[in-house]
């Protein structure tokens, strides 16, 4: 932009009303190479991570697998009014469309779906096919209902029918622990079952937790950090900033060392003989909760310290001087001017904590696994995508929320010290 | 709050209250790293107190052919290269940011910092299905890419934060003596904003030699990097070799702490002196 400038010169000083016009020109040229710049990272960001992360939130309403493997089936299905039995067109249609179904791995797609609607309807389909006909004498439907009595009920056809349409809120539902009845309403399922609401809320128990311990640490601390000289909290600040730059993991296994029933904080206590036999530290809650609290603590000191490092003490003395007592004067003057603080450091503790998988699943047990644990163990365990992509919908959809929150609240440049 | 001479009882009270509740919270902070370093050195197969003896056993085992080197190698494969990836693209979009405004900015630079944000898991499991599509899962290239995109906000924060302070008359200074722009950067811009440069690329470098998520998601025992590696052995058989290869990476953490606070001296010193 500079070199266009520098080139017109000439030009400005013969030609006035055109100083205008080149001016714009200028910084279009201007606003094109800074996009330029910054084009390529946002091209790589889109294709390596917004796409497959749009792509994954699709699987949480993605029904496509039997309308791929049976598409004339599932057409015909969706116009089927579900009272009585479907016509001999659909019967005849699936019976050819399963038996194709053996080719390509269609089978095992459209098993893995309909189990979900009944949990023996794979089983079904492969018996059904282990004796399906290449053709018949009499009609497509008599030659069905021979071979399995459930292809006479519209139960059966009603599931198929369900899982036809191209989406589906089966697995946002089900990830509220609701779905949808016979009728179509969306009712909430039987309470035995009732398993993902437990999980957002005990998602939200810990990390609220975490962020709260953190506060209550991380605040007297950073106030130490900012009110001290500086030559004294720079060497104290390495104390906060060594776990920092730590490996997470290296300090989730210290944390297991520490706490585990040989370890360190149970031979003391028992050798100071506070207790008879080694406390359950670890493999439960308060292993997750003295983990997550260690790793995310200087998330909450640094953004504290860097708001207390700028408010100047006169306003304290001042009050002192007009004789309010010193807890007040803090509590009144100096709390207030560090809300900023408060609320950048804890809406960040939080923000991560939600997210939080690796800790809870080393030092953790069953009962304190996170939604993060869940998304997991669907995607690799059970290939469950739809449901592990609905409950990811739901953490990205919270930790967007509290982003936005936050990047109301604070610059981006605190999110990080420089 | 500070002691006076003319300090209350109960104001010395609070004082010490106060102090000794910070160094508490010190020693959480500390303790853990602590406790693993003299592990390293157990002669034993547990991780437990008292040493039954000295020894550079686990050092031995985590230095010679096996999962543990062939992890240590993997992290130093992809880690750089993420890194090198990250800094490019992350410098480069913050110069741009700095240049001028453009529509949609700020949408922009949300998008920009956005890898930062999104829970690991999510990050994780979306790759995994697009990797597996286009042919990327269990690969280095894959590994390299996924570990760029964690690591470039870093990159473009502390660039951004570094360009706050810039001149942009030198620009013009350099441009209108005859320099071609990608001189003026090599030359003015880079040498005063490669302290933020630098900086970014150490958070970029500390991300993918700390992850484990997308790792664990995207990546066969081939490419098994060192947390991998570290997950799998807290998770299955938990023995000091953990804390030999946790010491290694604490004196690797140091180094960066070092080095980043080297840096940020640097670039107060340019503040001032200009």
């Amino acid at each position: 932009m500079t070199s266009a400038l520098a080139m017109s010169q000439p030009a400005i000083s013969e030609k006035v009303p055109g100083l205008k016009a080149q001016l714009r020109r200028a910084e279009r040229l201007r606003k094109l190479k800074a996009i330029a710049l910054v084009a390529p990272l946002a091209i790589f960001l889109m294709i390596a991570f917004v796409i497959p992360i749009s792509n994954m939130l699709w699987r949480s309403v993605d029904n496509s697998e039997v309308m791929q493997v049976m598409p004339e089936t599932a057409r015909l299905l969706t116009e089927w009014d579900g009272k009585d039995l479907p016509s001999e067109a659909v019967f005849s249609l699936f019976a050819q469309e399963l038996r194709d179904s053996r080719t390509g791995g269609g089978l095992g797609r459209i098993g893995r779906r309909l189990n979900y609607e009944d949990p023996t309807f794979r089983t079904l389909l492969t018996q059904t096919l282990r004796v399906l006909p290449a053709t018949t004498e009499t009609t497509w439907s008599e030659t069905l209902q021979s071979i399995h009595p459930r292809w006479s009920e519209t139960e059966t056809w009603l599931a198929l029918q369900r899982a036809a349409p191209a989406t589906t809120d089966r697995y946002l539902l089900a990830a509220l622990d609701l779905k949808r009845g016979s009728d179509g309403n969306i009712e909430r399922i039987e309470e035995n079952q009732r398993v993902y609401q437990q999980v957002f809320v005990r998602t939200l128990v810990i990390a609220g937790g975490v962020t709260l311990i953190c506060l209550l640490m991380g605040f007297p601390l950073a106030y130490l950090l900012a009110t001290l000289p500086t030559s004294q909290s720079n060497i104290l600040m390495i104390f906060v900033l060594l776990p920092f730059w730590t490996s997470l993991l290296v300090r989730t296994a210290a944390w297991i060392v520490l706490l585990q029933s040989g370890g360190l904080v149970n031979t003391t206590l028992m050798t100071l003989g506070l207790i008879e036999s080694p406390l359950q530290l670890v493999f439960n809650r308060i292993g997750v909760f003295f983990a997550m609290v260690h790793i995310l603590l200087p998330f909450m000191i640094l953004p504290l310290y860097s708001v207390m490092k700028g408010i100047s003490p006169v306003y304290q003395r001042a009050a002192t001087s007009l004789g309010a007592h010193p807890f007040a004067a803090f509590w009144q003057i100096y709390v207030p001017q560090t809300l900023s603080g408060v609320a950048a450091g804890t809406i960040l503790v939080f923000i991560m904590a939600i997210g939080y998988y690796i800790t809870p699943a080393l030092v953790g047990g069953p009962s304190d696994q996170m939604v993060s644990y869940f998304v997991a163990y669907y995607t690799n365990t059970t290939n469950n995508w739809g449901m592990a992509a609905a409950l990811g919908t739901f953490l990205l959809i919270a930790t967007l929320l509290l982003y936005l929150v936050y990047h109301k609240l604070v610059n981006q440049k605190q999110l990080i010290r420089n | 709050m500070s002691l006076q001479p003319y300090s209350s009882p109960i104001e010395r009270i609070w004082y010490w209250t106060f102090r000794g509740f910070c160094a508490l919270v010190l020693l959480f902070l500390m303790i853990p790293v602590l406790v693993i370093i003299p592990l390293s050195f157990s002669s034993g197969s547990f991780l437990t107190y008292p040493l039954p003896g000295f020894s550079l056993h686990w050092y031995k085992t985590i230095f010679s052919a096996g999962p543990w080197l062939d992890s240590l190698k993997n992290s130093l494969i992809v880690a750089p290269l993420a890194t090198l990836l990250a800094m490019a693209f992350g410098t480069l979009a913050a110069v741009g940011l700095n240049k001028a405004d453009f529509p949609g900015k700020s949408f922009i630079l949300a998008l920009l910092i956005s890898p930062m944000i999104v829970p690991l898991v999510i990050v994780a499991v979306g790759m995994y299905f697009f990797f597996a599509q286009i042919g990327l899962l269990n690969s280095y290239a894959g590994l390299v890419l996924a570990h760029a995109v964690l690591g470039v906000p870093f990159v473009v924060i502390t660039v951004n934060a570094t360009l706050q302070g810039f001149d942009y008359n030198q620009v013009r200074a350099g441009a209108s003596l005859g320099a071609h722009p990608l001189r003026v950067f090599f030359t003015i811009v880079l040498p005063q904003i490669i302290p933020g440069v630098a900086s970014g690329g150490l958070f970029a470098f500390a991300t993918s030699f700390d992850e484990v998520v997308v790792a664990l998601f995207i990546a066969s025992p081939t490419e098994r990097t060192l947390p991998m590696q570290m997950f799998s052995g807290i998770r299955e058989n938990i023995s000091p070799a953990i804390a030999a290869m946790a010491t290694i990476m604490i004196i690797l953490s140091v180094l960066l702490l070092l080095v980043m606070e080297m840096l940020r001296r640097r670039s107060e010193k340019m503040r001032i002196n200009r």
